[in-house]
C-alpha cells in the first residue's frame, strides 16, 4: 500500500467497488481492531456521538448482531428497524422509508434488504453512508471481507490460495461477494454443485466452474460450504435434500481430498447434515467461529473508515 | 381556400407507387389530389410549405403502443399517447388490449374509439383481447370486438399459455377477420426473471429471462399458424434464434408478419447496469450478437415492421428496486431518430425505413394508409433527417418520461404530421 493511499469509499455497496489496497485497508484495520473485543472493558469512543440505523428487512441473527455489537463497542448510538416494524408494511416505498430516516440526520445506514441493488438505490437517494448488509442475491460484502480476514488469518495470506466454494452459487450474495474479493486478492476460486445452482457467466466474476466437487476441492487450501436454502424447493433445482447432501455436501471424504492443511468455512446458519457434515462444522480445522468474531472486528473497520475519518 | 395545403420540394418516399423524387403534394379536402413534378402545379391559395431536404412520406404507423386510458391515466391517455404520437410523426397507432378493465369487449373498443375522435391527434386502432380478461381461459367476444373497431387481438403483456387456447384463437379469428398478435414468452422459463440472463445478471444479482424463452413460444406460434393455416404476427422479437425461427417459416410460406421495436436494434442488456429501470422491459435488452441479427432482418424482409411498444409508466412504477419495477419505455417520440441512425449507417435505405414505418403496419393490420397515392387520406409525415436535438423530458408529449434515451443527443425527426389533411404537429415549429 502505498502511503498515500486513502480510504475514500462513503458507502459499502459491494466488493466490486473495491481495489485491492481498499481491501486491504480495511483487513489490516480490522485485524487492529480485533484486540480491543477482547479486553474486558470493550468499547473505544472512536465513533462517540454517530447514529447509526441498522435497516433489515429480513430476518438475520448474526449479521444484524454483529454490526450492533460493532458500533457499540466503537460508541456510536445504534437504531434497529426490521421489516414487521416498519412502514414498509403499511405500504411506503423504501426510498420514501429511507427519506424519512434520513430526515433524523443518522450518519449510516445498515441495509439488508431481498431485493438486488437495494443499497445502491438507497444511496442514490439518502446522504448518510450506506453499508449493504445482503442485498437479494447480489453482494454481502462485509461477510465476504470478514471471510478474507479469516482466511489471511489462518493461512498467513490470501494470494495463490485455492479456494473451493460449494453449493448454492447462484442464489448466494456471499459467494458472489467471496468470488470477487478473494479472486482480487490473488486467490484461485473454484466453485461447484448442482448445474441448477450455477448462475451463467460466474466465470466473469473470477471464479472456475467444476462440474464435480471431488475435482473443486482437489488440493484446496479453502473449503466453504454455502446454505441450501430450503424455500427455494418450489424451483426444481435438485430432487431432495438427502440426494443433495450425498452429492454435494462437504464430507469427511470431500474435505480429506483437499490440502490436509485446508479449513472449512460457512456462512450459517448451518443446514447440519445437508450442505456440511456436523463433525467438520465442529471439527479442528472448521474456522466457523472465528469468521464470527472477525465479522465484529471487519464491520469494526468499515464503521470507523466511512465515518472516523473526519 | 381551407382544406388545401401544397408541400413543394420534399423528397416524396412512397414504395407503394414506387416514387422516390422530388416532388409536389397537393392535398385537398384531406384527400391526397396531386404528386407531380416541382413547379408544375398552378399558384394555389393555401398552406404553402417548403419541404427541400426534407422527406415527405405515408403516416407512420405503429402499430404496437400502450395507450393505458382507461384505467392508468395517469400514465397515459388517449388524448396525451396521440398527441405523443403525431409528435413522433405518427398518423395512426394500433393500441393493446392490457387496459382497465382489459379492452376484452365491445364497450371499452368503443370507448377507445370516441376518446381517440374527441382527441383527433391520430387514427387509433384497438387490438383486442385475445382471451376474456387476458386470463388465458375463454375467448373474448372476438366478433363483437370486430363490429366495434377493433383489428386484432392479443393478450400482449401475457402470453397466451395454453396451446389449444391459441389454436383455438387463430382459428376462430378468421370468421372475424382479425389479426392474431403473439406476445411470444414462455412464463415458466422466465419465471419472474427482471432483464437477459447472462453474465451480467449474474452479477447484478438479478433473476435472468433466457432468450429461449422467446423463442420456444414463437416456434409453438408458428408451428400453430402452419397447423391452422392462418396468419399470426410475432410482437416484439428480441432474440437472433427468433429470427431465425421467423426465416424458416416464411420460406416454407407460413403466414406470418413479426416486428420489433427501435430499442431491440439500439439497446443491449449493458443499458441495465447500475439497475437502471429505465432499462427494463420484457422482453429484455439483450446482446450485441442480438441486436446485429435484429438489423439485419430489418434489411433482408424476416421482420416486417418497426413498433415501439410505447410503454409509459410514471415514477411510481419505475423509481424503486429493479426487480420490482415495472417493464417498458416510451417509444414514440424517439422511434424516427433511432430508425434514422440505421439509414445513416447505412444498414437501412429511406425505403424500407418507410415500409417498416408505414407501408407494412398498415398491410399487416388491414387499415388504409402506407401510401400517397391520388384519392387516398392525406396522413402524411415530414421527416428533416438532419435536424439534431436533445432528447429531454420537457420535450417530451407523453404523459410519461420512463426513456432510457434521454440526453441522447439523436439527428431527425418529424417535423409536420398531417391527419386527414390536417396538421396535428409541427404547425408552430415548423414555418410554412
Amino acid at each position: 500500500m502505498t502511503s498515500e493511499y486513502r480510504f475514500t469509499h462513503k458507502h459499502v455497496l459491494g466488493l466490486a467497488d473495491f481495489s485491492v489496497e481498499d481491501i486491504q485497508a480495511v483487513l489490516q484495520t480490522a485485524e487492529s481492531f480485533k484486540e480491543i473485543s477482547s479486553r474486558s472493558i470493550k468499547k473505544v469512543p472512536t465513533l462517540r456521538g454517530k447514529t447509526i440505523i441498522n435497516f433489515f428487512f429480513e430476518p438475520s441473527t448474526r449479521t444484524r448482531l454483529s454490526f450492533e455489537v460493532a458500533a457499540k463497542r466503537m460508541s456510536a448510538d445504534t437504531f434497529n428497524i426490521s421489516n414487521s416494524g416498519s412502514s414498509t408494511v403499511k405500504g411506503e416505498t423504501l426510498i420514501d422509508t429511507a427519506r424519512n430516516l434520513a430526515a433524523m440526520n443518522p450518519d449510516c445506514i445498515i441495509l439488508r434488504h431481498p431485493r438486488s441493488g437495494s443499497a445502491r438505490l438507497l444511496a442514490e437517494h439518502i446522504d448518510a453512508s450506506v453499508i449493504n448488509a445482503g442485498d437479494g442475491t447480489h453482494e454481502h460484502p462485509s461477510q465476504g471481507l470478514l471471510d478474507l480476514m479469516t482466511v489471511r488469518e489462518a493461512k498467513g495470506g490470501i494470494a495463490g490460495l485455492k479456494i473451493a466454494i460449494i453449493g448454492d452459487i447462484a442464489h448466494s450474495r456471499v459467494a458472489h461477494s467471496n468470488i470477487i474479493g478473494f479472486s482480487k486478492m490473488g486467490a484461485f476460486v473454484t466453485v461447484s454443485g448442482p448445474a441448477t445452482l450455477i448462475p451463467p457467466g460466474i466465470e466473469e466474476l473470477g471464479a472456475r466452474v467444476s462440474r464435480s466437487v471431488m475435482e473443486a476441492v482437489d488440493g484446496a487450501d479453502v473449503i466453504m460450504a454455502l446454505r441450501i436454502q430450503k424455500e427455494r424447493q418450489q424451483d426444481p433445482l435438485f430432487p431432495s435434500l438427502r440426494e443433495y447432501a450425498k452429492f454435494f455436501g462437504v464430507s469427511q471424504n470431500v474435505a480429506d481430498a483437499a490440502s490436509p492443511e485446508a479449513v472449512i468455512m460457512h456462512p450459517g446458519p448451518i443446514n447440519r447434515g445437508v450442505e456440511l457434515d456436523p463433525k467438520l462444522a465442529d471439527g479442528s480445522r472448521s474456522v466457523i467461529l472465528e469468521q464470527v468474531t472477525n465479522g465484529v472486528a471487519v464491520r469494526m473497520a468499515l464503521l470507523y473508515l466511512i465515518m472516523g475519518g473526519d | 381556400m381551407p382544406g388545401l395545403i401544397l408541400l413543394k420540394n420534399g423528397r416524396v418516399i412512397d414504395p407503394v407507387n414506387g416514387i422516390d423524387q422530388i416532388q409536389d403534394v397537393l392535398i385537398v379536402d384531406g384527400k391526397i389530389s396531386a404528386v407531380v413534378q416541382p413547379g408544375t402545379l398552378p399558384e394555389q391559395v393555401g398552406l404553402v410549405y417548403d419541404l427541400a431536404g426534407k422527406w415527405v412520406v405515408p403516416g407512420l404507423i405503429d402499430m404496437h403502443v400502450h395507450l393505458r386510458e382507461p384505467g392508468q391515466e395517469y400514465k397515459e391517455t388517449i388524448a396525451t399517447g396521440t398527441r405523443a404520437a403525431a409528435a413522433g410523426g405518427f398518423t395512426a397507432v394500433a393500441s393493446m388490449p392490457n387496459t382497465k378493465p382489459i379492452n376484452d369487449n365491445q364497450t371499452v373498443t368503443v370507448f377507445i374509439l370516441a376518446k381517440a375522435a374527441e382527441a383527433g391527434f391520430a387514427r387509433v386502432y384497438p387490438v383486442g383481447a385475445i382471451s376474456s380478461g387476458s386470463n388465458g381461459e375463454q375467448l373474448a367476444e372476438f366478433g363483437e370486438l370486430r363490429q366495434a373497431g377493433a383489428v386484432a387481438v392479443t393478450d400482449d403483456g401475457l402470453p397466451v399459455g395454453n396451446s389449444q387456447l391459441m389454436r383455438r384463437a387463430l382459428e376462430y379469428a378468421g370468421n372475424h377477420d382479425l389479426l392474431v398478435i403473439s406476445h411470444a414468452e414462455e412464463m415458466t422459463l422466465s419465471h419472474g426473471g427482471a432483464m437477459n440472463d447472462g453474465a451480467l445478471a449474474t452479477r447484478l444479482g438479478l433473476r435472468g429471462i433466457p432468450h429461449v424463452a422467446e423463442e420456444i413460444m414463437v416456434y409453438r406460434d408458428l408451428a400453430l399458424a402452419e397447423f391452422t393455416g392462418r396468419p399470426i404476427h410475432i410482437a416484439h422479437v428480441s432474440t437472433r434464434e427468433s429470427l431465425s425461427l421467423l426465416r424458416r417459416a416464411k420460406e416454407k410460406g407460413v403466414a406470418v408478419t413479426a416486428e420489433t421495436a427501435p430499442h431491440y436494434f439500439t439497446l443491449t442488456e449493458k443499458a441495465v447496469d447500475g439497475y437502471n429501470t429505465l432499462a427494463k422491459m420484457n422482453p429484455p435488452l439483450r446482446t450485441e450478437a442480438d441486436v446485429a441479427a435484429i438489423r439485419e432482418a430489418l434489411r433482408d424482409g424476416t421482420l416486417d415492421a418497426i413498433a415501439t411498444d410505447h410503454a409509459p409508466h410514471g415514477e411510481l412504477d419505475k423509481d424503486m428496486e429493479f426487480d420490482l419495477a415495472a417493464n417498458g419505455i416510451i417509444g414514440l417520440e424517439t422511434a424516427v431518430p433511432l430508425t434514422l441512425r440505421l439509414v445513416r449507417e447505412n444498414q437501412l435505405d429511406a425505403r424500407r425505413m418507410v415500409e417498416l414505418l408505414s407501408v407494412n403496419p398498415a398491410r399487416i393490420l388491414g387499415v388504409p394508409g402506407g401510401t400517397l397515392s391520388v384519392g387516398a387520406p392525406a396522413d402524411i409525415t415530414v421527416i428533416d433527417p438532419e435536424k439534431k436535438f436533445v432528447f429531454t423530458e420537457e420535450s417530451i408529449q407523453s404523459k410519461s418520461k420512463n426513456s432510457p434515451f434521454l440526453g441522447w443527443e439523436l439527428q431527425g425527426k418529424a417535423v409536420l404530421t398531417i391527419l386527414a389533411g390536417r396538421i396535428t404537429w409541427g404547425q408552430d415549429t415548423f414555418s410554412s
